[in-house]
This record gives structure tokens, sequence and C-alpha cells, in this order.
């Protein structure tokens, strides 16, 4: 008996056999499906993990870059009070940054999108006015192209970061699946069908001692009934040969012909 | 495993812990945001020598967790080598941390908490 094995709590009946196999059917469509799905998932994965070691690189570089644009800035103007008065100034953001939703394969992954609000007054008007406006302006750009850098980055890491948990969750879907729901499921078919045989073997058995007893019965009263036939005819011999003989009892012989059938 | 949109609808703006320069030339590229008064709140912390750990760490979570407005926090990597752990321990998909170079110390990608990750999954 498969009784051994983790099976469900279920009846062994043949409809909650139906069931199981339509379940059983179903887990390894899932399981079909997760599967391609973590597939998926880990392709894009590789790729992005791929671009981001590239950007991660690139960005390196592009601050580089950047940083040294500053120290220009800070060498054409002249004095080292540039950094305070940059970071005093600040009112309204003007760079911002919008998230928007990229659909893969059911994963909705972030995209930032960075652009410049409009109608804000960056409050750097006036820096560098006396000397070295034209590289405060190249700085600028400078930074703001390597920004933009750091937010491309930033979303391919953001998209990683949640692809990384959603293929931990797909495949742990697919694990629970292929290792306990499958095996159980089949488990429990295998009880229901060894309960079900073990049903059939007993009601088997139980028709043939049935018919046994009903045989032996039809055979005793096949018996009795030769008995009783050779008997009337018997009687009726000596009917034949003594007609005057005693008077034949008619309730009791008549009435034995009906207790036979 | 869509997140609601409520989770990133008003993130727009960047953050920035970084030292001077750094900030500073951020800053340039117009990032910066100071919050109306009364409780106006600065996205950027500018390190120096002086700067205590815990002020750093008050600032990332403050960055990181109380405030719903901020998409991106970029921090200069020294510094995150100083709150590593706190850097280490977040995984949150926003905002998403950046660590970036500065000036003085060029990018080791060693120690990128994601750069990590990657490597890990690559077991390399």
């Amino acid at each position: 008996m498969s009784g051994a094995g983790d099976r469900e709590p279920v009846f062994p009946t043949r409809q909650s056999l139906g069931a199981m196999k339509s379940k059983l059917k179903g887990a390894q469509t899932g399981h079909d499906l997760l599967k391609r799905k973590s597939e998926a998932l880990t392709k894009r994965f590789r790729e992005i993990t791929r671009r981001i070691d590239e950007a991660k690189r690139k960005m390196g570089r592009v601050m580089q870059i950047a940083a040294f644009s500053l120290a220009e800035v800070t060498y054409a103007v002249g004095n080292s009070q540039i950094g305070y008065q940059i970071t005093e100034s600040v009112r309204q953001a003007k760079f911002r940054v919008r998230t928007r939703q990229e659909n893969v394969s059911g994963v909705f992954l972030p995209q930032f999108e960075s652009f410049q609000q409009e109608g804000v007054d960056s409050g750097f008007g006036m820096t560098g006015l006396g000397k070295g406006g034209q590289q405060v302006q190249k700085c600028r750009d400078t930074y703001t192209r390597a920004v933009e850098t750091l937010v491309e980055l930033a979303s391919l890491q953001t998209a990683f970061v949640i692809l990384d948990e959603v293929i931990k969750v797909v495949n742990r879907r697919v694990n629970a699946i292929e290792h306990v729901i499958i095996p159980r499921t089949e488990n429990t078919i295998k009880y229901i069908n060894s309960e079900l045989d073990e049903l059939d073997r007993e009601e088997f058995f139980r028709l043939k001692k049935v018919k046994g007893v009903k045989e032996r019965a039809a055979a005793t009263e096949e018996e009795a009934r030769k008995k009783q036939a050779r008997r009337e005819s018997d009687k009726e011999n000596q009917q034949a040969n003594g007609e005057d003989g005693e008077t034949k009892n008619v309730l009791g012989d008549e009435g034995d012909e009906d207790v036979i059938f | 495993m869509a997140l609601p949109q409520s989770a990133y609808k008003d993130r727009e703006f960047l953050a920035v812990i970084g030292d001077e320069d750094s900030v500073t030339g951020i800053l340039l590229a117009g990032v910066g945001h100071v919050t109306d008064p009364p409780d106006s709140q600065r996205n950027y912390l500018v390190v120096d020598q002086k700067t205590e750990t815990s002020t750093i760490e008050g600032a990332f979570d403050s960055f990181t967790k109380q405030r719903k407005d901020i998409a991106i926090v970029l921090i200069n990597q020294h510094i995150a080598d100083k709150i590593r752990g706190r850097v280490d321990g977040y995984s949150e998909a926003f905002p998403s941390i950046l660590e970036i170079p500065s000036k003085d110390h060029p990018y080791d990608p060693e120690k990128d908490s994601v750069m990590k990750r990657v490597r890990k999954l690559f077991g390399e």
C-alpha cells in the first residue's frame, strides 16, 4: 500500500480520483509555464546584469570627466567658496525623474526617466558671474549628462533588484510544484487506485462466495425436486396398479409442490 | 509582483550623500531641492572629515525610509563604506541606491553592494 508517503487526506473514491488526476494535470501545466517564465526572466536578468556591469564602468569614466570639469571651475573662479555658494543657493529641483513601468513576462520593471522641470530657476544664474561663467556652464552640462547616466544606471539597478526577487519567488514555486505538489498528488492517485483495486477484489470475492452459496442451494433444491418427482411417479404407478387404494391426501402432497419453487 | 503605483508615483527627486565636490557638481546639474518651510528638508548631505557616521546614517535612513519623494539616492562609495552595513542590508527597490565614485576615490566594483550580488549570482 502506498500510504507510506505523503498524501492528501481524501476518501478513496472514483470522484476524488478524477479530481486528483485533473489536479495533477494542472500542476504539470503550471510547472511547465512557470519554468518557462523563470527561464525568460533569467535571460532578461543576465542581460541586465551584463548591462549593469558595463554601465558601472562607464559611470566611473563619466564621473571622472565631470570631476575634472569641476576642478576647472574651481580654478577659473579662483576661490574655494564656489561649493558653498552652490549648496546654499539650492531652491527647487530642475532635474527630476519620472517613473514608468515596463512589463517583462508579467513582471513590472520600473524605469526612471530624467526630465527638466520647466519654469524652475535653478538658482545658479549668478554663479560665476565675476569670472569663470563659461566653465560653470560647461561643468553644468557635463554634470547633467553624468547624472543622466546615473539615472539610467539606477533604473537598471532597480530592475535588477526586482527581477532578483521575482526570480527567487518563481523558482521557489517551480520547486514547490516539482518536489512537493506533483509527488504528493501522484501518491494520492496511487493510494486511491490501490484502495479501489482492493475494494474491487473484495467485491469479486464476495460475489464468488454468494454465487457458490446460491449454486449449492440450487443443487440441493434440484436434488429434492428430483426425489419428489420420483416419489410422485411411484405413487402414480401405485395408484394405477391399485385403483381402489386408500384415498390420496390432496392437501398435503399438492402443497409440497409450491414450497420447492 | 507589480508594485502598487503609490510606491513610486511621487518619487521624482534624487538625493545625494557625498563629499563637497561631488555634491557641488551634482547640484550644478539642477538636482538639489529644498522642501517648503517650515520643515524644509534638503535632499543632499555634504560629508567631510568631521562628519559623524551617525549623521550619515541618519541622512541615509531619512532618504531611504522617511521621505517618499526620492527615487534615487546617490552616495559616494567611500562614504557608503562607512555605513556599509546599512547599504548592504538595504534591499528595497525604491528608492534605489547608487554608489558613485568621487574625485579622490576611484570606483571599485568589488565593494559595490549591487556588484557584489551580481558576482555572487554568477558564482565568481
